[in-house]
Parts: C-alpha cells; sequence; structure tokens
C-alpha cells in the first residue's frame, strides 16, 4: 500500500502547488498594472519609460511595457487569445482602425477622454485620424514629420548653392550640383523585411504636393488606383529626381537598393562630399550625430521639400504613434488620459527624436533649433497629412514597398509595376 | 534593468518546475494502479497504452489536430466563415509561371536541390578531409562552430559580407573586397534578383555544412580499418577506397543526412525573411505563408500554403523513415 500512501503525498503537493500559483497570479500590486504594448527598444524604449515614471510616482499604478518590432502580428495573436494588452500603440493606425472596425477597441470620446480640452489641444486633422465611423478610437501622443531635405550648410555656402524655395528650383540646383560633377541626392532604401520605405516617402510627398490631399486620400483608401495619371504623374516626378537609371543619385541603383535608410545620409558628410541633398523625416538628425559627429546646425541643417504645385502650397505629410485601448480598465483610462497631455509629451520630446501635436505644446520644450524648426513646418504646414502607406492596409503597404524597390531597379518598368499595385489593391482593401 | 516583470513569474516558474513533474508521477503512478486493478491477462494489452499515452495526447493536440484544422481552414476564405472549396488553392497555384505561389515553389526548388547538394558535398568534402589530418579536431570545431549561430544571426553577418559600396570606394563587404583584390567591381549580391538565391542559399549552406560534417565524419569512423587496410594490400589506390568502399558504406548516412536537409530546404525562412523578404524574386513558401498569415490576415490562404507546404515534405519524411528503418536493420 506504499503506492496509496505516495499518491496522497502526490495529491498533497499538487494542492500546494495550486495554491501557490493562486497566490502568485493574483494581483498584490497597490492601485493595479496597466499592460502596454509598443515597437520601442533600445533608446526610445528608455524614453518611454522615462514619460511613464511620474504616472506610476503620481498615480502608484504599475505599467508592464512590453516592446516588440512585430507589433502587429504580437497583437493579433493575442487578441486571438483572448489575452489583449490594456493598451497598445503603433507606428501604422491602418491595423488599429481595422480593429476598430471589428468590434475590438474601445470608444474613447464616450467618457474616457475630456473631450473639451482634447478638441481644444488638438488640431481637428489629428482627431479626425483617430476616428472610426464618427467615434474616436485612436489618440496620438507624438509625431514626425517628413519630406525634409536635409543638406550640408557649409558646402552648400562653399559651392554658392541656394537653398530652394520651389520644385523648379530645386530640380536647377539639381542639375547644377550635377553638372559640377557631384551627384546631388543620397538615397537609400534598404530596411530588411521592410525596404522601400523610405523611398515610398518620395512619392507619396509627391502625390500630396502634386495632386492635392483629395487625390491622396482616395489614394490611400483605394478609391484612386494607382495607374490614375495623377498617381503615375508622382512616380515620374520622382523619376526625374532619380534622373535617367538613378545617374542624380549616389551609387545609382545599387547603393540606393543596398544601402540601409539609416546610412543614407553618411556620404554627405564625407569630404569632399558625395551628394549635397538627402530627403528623411525628422529623426534621422539623431543618426547625423551619432554617426557622422555632425553638429546641428553647422553640419547640417534642412529645408521643406517643395512645393510641387503651387496650388497645393505648404503640404506636408507626417506620422505618429498612434495609441488605444482594447480593455477598458480605470487604470488603461488614466493612462490614456495622461498620455494626451503636454506634460508626459514634453518628456520624450526633450529627449530628442519626436514632437508634440499637441496645439497647447510650449515650443521652448523642444531640445534644438532644427527640431523647433521641425515643430514649426508641422503646426505651419497649410495641408497636413498623415502617412499614406500606414494607412493603407497592410499587404498594400507592403506592395507599394516593394514597388519602391523594383521602380529604383528598373523606371521603365513604371507600367507594370502601377497595374501589379492595383491588382494588390483589388482584394488588400476587403 | 526592471527585474520586477522578472519576479513576477516566479511563482508560475515554480509551479511548472515542480508542478509538471509532480502531474506525470501522479499519472504514472494513478495508471500503474489503474493497471493492477485489471485481471492478470489483461494488463499487458492496457500497459503499453498507458505509458504512450501522454506522448499521443501531445502529438495529437499539438501536431494532428492543427494539419487536419489547417486543412479544414484553407477551404475557406480570409475570414474563415465562408467555404470556398479549392479555390485558395486554385489561387495559388495559378498564374504560372511568375503568378500565385509559382515564384516561391520555384525557390524551395532552387533550395532543395542547391542548398542539399552543397552542403552534403562541402560535409562530405571536410569529413573525408579532417579525417587525415593530425588537427581533426580544431578544424572540424571552426567549421562546426556556425551551427550554433541563430539563422537570424547568420542572415544578420551574411548582409555585412554582401555589403555594397560604389566602385572606387573601400568594399567594406567581405565578398565585394575580394572581389576588389582582382580589380572586379562590386556586385549587389543580395538585391540583384539574378544572384540574389544564389546568395542567401550560400549563406544557408555557410550555417549548416557543419551538421552534415560531424554526421558524416561519425560514419566515416565507422568504417573498420581493417576493411580499408585489406583494400590497400590487395593495390587499391586512395581514390579507388573512396569511391568503392567509403562512398558505399557511408551511402546510408548520406541518404538519411539528405532527406533532413531537404526537409530543411523546404521549410526554409529565416534566411529569407531577414535578407530580403521575398523581394529580389527570392520569396520561398514559408515567407510567403508568414505574410499572407501576419500582413494579409488571410487565413484562408496561409492555410493552403501551408498545406502544399506539408504535401510536399511528406514523400521526403516518408522515405526519410524507410531510410531509418532500414539502416537499423542492417546493424
Amino acid at each position: 500500500m506504499i503506492g496509496r500512501k505516495f499518491a496522497s503525498l502526490v495529491g498533497l503537493a499538487m494542492a500546494a502547488v495550486l495554491v501557490l500559483v493562486g497566490c502568485g497570479t493574483s494581483s498584490t500590486a497597490g492601485k493595479g498594472t496597466v499592460h502596454i504594448l509598443a515597437v520601442w527598444s533600445g533608446a526610445e524604449q528608455d524614453s518611454f519609460k522615462a514619460v511613464i515614471a511620474p504616472f506610476e510616482a503620481s498615480t502608484g499604478i504599475k505599467v508592464q511595457y512590453e516592446s516588440t518590432r512585430d507589433v502587429d502580428a504580437l497583437l493579433q495573436t493575442r487578441l486571438a487569445a483572448g489575452n489583449p494588452p490594456e493598451i497598445a500603440s503603433l507606428p501604422s493606425p491602418s491595423t488599429l482602425t481595422k480593429l476598430a472596425g471589428q468590434g475590438k477597441l474601445v470608444q474613447l470620446d464616450n467618457g474616457i477622454l475630456d473631450m473639451t480640452t482634447f478638441n481644444a489641444q488638438y488640431a481637428p486633422g489629428w482627431i479626425d485620424l483617430g476616428k472610426v465611423n464618427g467615434k474616436l478610437y485612436e489618440i496620438f501622443a507624438w509625431a514626425a514629420v517628413k519630406g525634409l531635405v536635409w543638406y550640408n550648410p557649409t558646402k552648400f555656402t562653399a559651392k554658392g548653392y541656394q537653398v530652394p524655395t520651389n520644385w523648379q528650383d530645386l530640380m536647377t540646383l539639381s542639375s547644377t550640383i550635377k553638372s559640377g560633377g557631384t551627384t546631388p541626392w543620397c538615397i537609400a532604401v534598404e530596411n530588411g523585411a521592410a525596404s522601400g520605405w523610405a523611398g515610398s516617402d518620395w512619392v507619396k510627398e509627391i502625390v500630396l504636393s502634386q495632386a492635392g490631399p483629395d487625390v491622396y486620400n482616395s489614394w490611400w483608401q483605394g478609391k484612386t488606383k494607382w495607374t490614375d495619371p495623377a498617381i503615375k504623374a508622382a512616380w515620374q516626378t520622382w523619376g526625374t529626381v532619380l534622373g535617367p537609371n538613378n545617374s542624380n543619385v549616389y551609387g545609382g541603383k545599387n547603393y540606393i537598393l543596398s544601402t540601409s535608410f539609416a546610412n543614407g545620409g553618411d556620404p554627405m558628410f564625407k569630404n569632399p562630399p558625395k551628394c549635397y541633398m538627402h530627403n528623411q523625416a525628422s529623426f534621422i538628425t539623431d543618426n547625423f550625430v551619432k554617426q557622422d559627429k555632425a553638429v546641428p546646425g553647422t553640419d547640417f541643417k534642412f529645408f521643406p521639400l517643395p512645393d510641387v504645385n503651387a496650388q497645393y502650397a505648404g503640404a506636408h505629410v507626417g506620422a505618429g504613434d498612434a495609441f488605444s485601448m482594447l480593455k477598458d480598465t480605470p487604470q488603461a483610462r488614466q493612462l490614456i488620459k495622461y498620455l494626451t497631455t503636454p506634460d508626459a509629451q514634453a518628456i520624450w520630446v526633450k529627449r530628442g527624436g519626436k514632437l508634440s501635436p499637441n496645439k497647447t505644446f510650449d515650443l521652448a520644450n523642444y531640445p534644438d533649433d532644427i527640431t523647433k524648426q521641425v515643430a514649426q513646418v508641422m503646426t505651419g504646414a497649410k495641408i497636413f497629412a498623415f502617412d499614406a502607406g500606414d494607412l493603407m492596409p497592410t499587404t498594400m503597404r507592403d506592395a507599394y514597398w516593394a514597388a519602391v524597390l523594383s521602380f529604383v531597379a528598373d523606371q521603365s518598368k513604371l507600367d507594370s509595376i502601377l497595374a501589379h499595385l492595383d491588382s494588390v489593391q483589388a482584394t488588400a482593401y476587403k | 534593468m526592471d527585474f520586477s516583470q522578472l519576479l513576477a513569474d516566479v511563482p508560475t516558474l515554480v509551479a511548472v518546475i515542480v508542478g509538471v513533474p509532480v502531474v506525470l508521477a501522479a499519472y504514472i503512478i494513478g495508471g500503474e494502479y489503474l493497471v493492477r486493478l485489471l485481471p492478470d491477462k489483461a494488463r499487458p494489452s492496457v500497459r503499453p497504452w498507458i505509458w504512450v499515452g501522454p506522448a499521443l495526447a501531445f502529438v495529437g493536440v499539438f501536431l494532428v489536430y492543427p494539419v487536419f484544422g489547417t486543412a479544414y481552414r484553407s477551404l475557406f476564405d480570409l475570414s474563415g466563415d465562408n467555404f470556398v472549396g479549392l479555390s485558395n488553392y486554385a489561387n495559388q497555384l495559378s498564374g504560372f509561371p511568375a503568378g500565385g505561389a509559382w515564384i516561391a515553389i520555384r525557390n524551395n526548388l532552387y533550395w532543395l536541390a542547391f542548398f542539399t547538394i552543397l552542403v552534403l558535398l562541402f560535409g562530405l568534402l571536410f569529413a573525408v578531409l579532417t579525417d587525415r589530418v593530425p588537427y581533426e579536431s580544431p578544424i572540424k570545431s571552426l567549421i562546426f562552430m556556425p551551427m550554433a549561430i541563430s539563422f537570424v544571426a547568420i542572415a544578420l553577418i551574411w548582409k555585412f559580407m554582401y555589403s555594397y559600396q560604389p566602385p572606387g570606394e573601400p568594399q567594406t563587404g567581405t565578398v565585394n573586397a575580394i572581389l576588389a583584390v582582382f580589380h572586379q567591381d562590386p556586385r549587389i549580391w543580395v538585391q540583384d534578383p539574378n544572384l540574389a538565391n544564389q546568395a542567401l542559399i550560400v549563406a544557408a549552406v555557410w550555417g549548416f555544412v557543419g551538421f552534415a560534417m560531424v554526421i558524416l565524419s561519425a560514419a566515416l569512423k565507422g568504417i573498420p580499418g581493417d576493411l580499408l587496410e585489406a583494400a590497400r594490400v590487395d593495390g587499391a589506390g586512395e581514390l579507388t577506397i573512396f569511391r568503392r568502399i567509403i562512398f558505399p558504406l557511408m551511402m546510408p548516412t548520406i541518404v538519411v543526412v539528405g532527406t533532413t536537409l531537404v526537409i530543411f530546404a523546404l521549410k526554409a525562412f529565416d534566411i529569407v525573411y531577414v535578407m530580403t523578404n521575398g523581394n529580389y524574386d527570392t520569396d520561398v513558401l514559408a515567407n510567403r505563408m508568414y505574410k499572407l498569415l501576419n500582413a494579409a490576415q488571410d487565413y484562408g490562404n496561409a492555410s493552403a500554403v501551408a498545406i502544399i507546404l506539408v504535401a510536399a515534405v511528406i514523400p521526403v519524411l516518408i522515405f526519410n523513415l524507410r531510410q531509418f528503418r532500414a539502416v537499423e536493420a542492417r546493424r
């Protein structure tokens, strides 16, 4: 009967284990916990944690931050498992919009946010961006501006180049530089699985500035075809920037395709420079400073990509970090409210790399003059549009990025590239 | 570093470390107890099932059920609500040679042929050559070392190896630097559709050749020395010995290693995902499935690709099992 004795012993051990598990998983933290899923790691994660620290200190709520680069996939998995985080932040709102349509998100303008304050602090453009069927599901805590042409002011002055104020001037400058024996542009689009996005920025900026916001919006919504003359014209305009066989770009096709976007601006800082201009979003200054030991203001400055079509002057493309609530808890409500405040946003802005979309945000919070000027481009924009690629369904966006690679490889294939994008568009929006 | 999350998981960890063995022990003891209640004659036919039960349950729940679930799912549309028959398969297999999944299928065939042959060839070469040198183990360790690197890291390493600078600039990538020594223009290896597949396969071969070498080397050492001695006494040259004695004796092992490599080639994913994500005509079935599943959220078509992949692997698996049995029988 040793067996029976042992069995009861085993039973006792199992009971003990269950009790232990019970104690461990029941939340004993003071004011509760809120889980948040986002893409930031490394320095960005440190910045986000710095934002969270005062919130935790003042409310006693513990914020469990989880980081992943493959956030779409992980969020879908967690949702399918019935275990989503309370809050998620995604660089592209299209996934959140899709989830809102499926009823997976918590409506925010229904007692969670103080809408009087929120409406007073946010421009209608940012609010509308977070709305699905007229209800608010996403808020934006930080933003970035795209379509900034970075240049080296010292080298510009040495050659007597002037900062162009319209598209024609830019094209003239480009050919002047080229006739001087140097390639005018640096462009690099490699980024692992996301290769191509850096070139797609060019195309969407040109669509907005050349064809206007109406075409831009119906384009990312899938209502305007890629073969539409307006969209095709934008690719062709980019083609004139690249030049025949990409001859306006340092290293040509091979360099554009094989170089990481993060190193895209490096040749500009060589002596003598290999190129004079580099179009990239506001975050790239971090790379200039760290990789190229460049000094903001002396070694690099920017001018906004000039208006292609004067009719749509002052059009700019931006991007932002969208936040949504997937589970309605009091702790999550507090955190989402906190993230809309200028105080919370200022913490990261001061640490560099981000702008605040909040209208009441004090410009003095920007760490340097260049960031302040970038913020002014955003607030002063007459037409401000969110990154079209990030608003498209993921399949469409991925095909768009891949199309950039094909276009750079062989510009003469534009028609077949656009026809392929149309075929993706036909199914991607279902 | 924030350890609070780790600490919060400690009770769960303890529960798993203590709980799993406890549950298993309870199962075995309980099962044995039940078997003893049976009449003597019935015991031998029941006992094996009790022992093999947990393994069967695991395989059933985590392998058999998902396979059939996937096959079932592949007959529905992307949301999984509407039955669409075989149209997902029609999608994937339409538009030969460039549409649907055909580029991916073609590339999997490339992988299957070149990856398998190159790994076997170099594995065999290294096994035979290192067998004859006094410093065998350090050399073998070096060649085996890439096996310890994850394939994501291998992909990143080779991205550096293939990196490109315009002609005239110092080449930072090893491969182009070697070309520069011979006064050749640098090439883009990974971004050129004519070279990309080969470039990816070479990276995978580098990562896997140690595996083949180690197993083939063990087989080589298993060949009795007196056999080779006898051949030499009979006047056979070393090449003849390799061709007529060593190679035939190693054949069963080569086949087993080969089939393992074929299965790996069919499942190839990480290197492609990291280095090109299927751009530049390098897509493979596993990457296509991943994209359909995660980017497009198209469960129907993703399942169809998965089933195509399973269908391709099954004959190899059957062959492999037969081969295993044949090798066992010979012992």
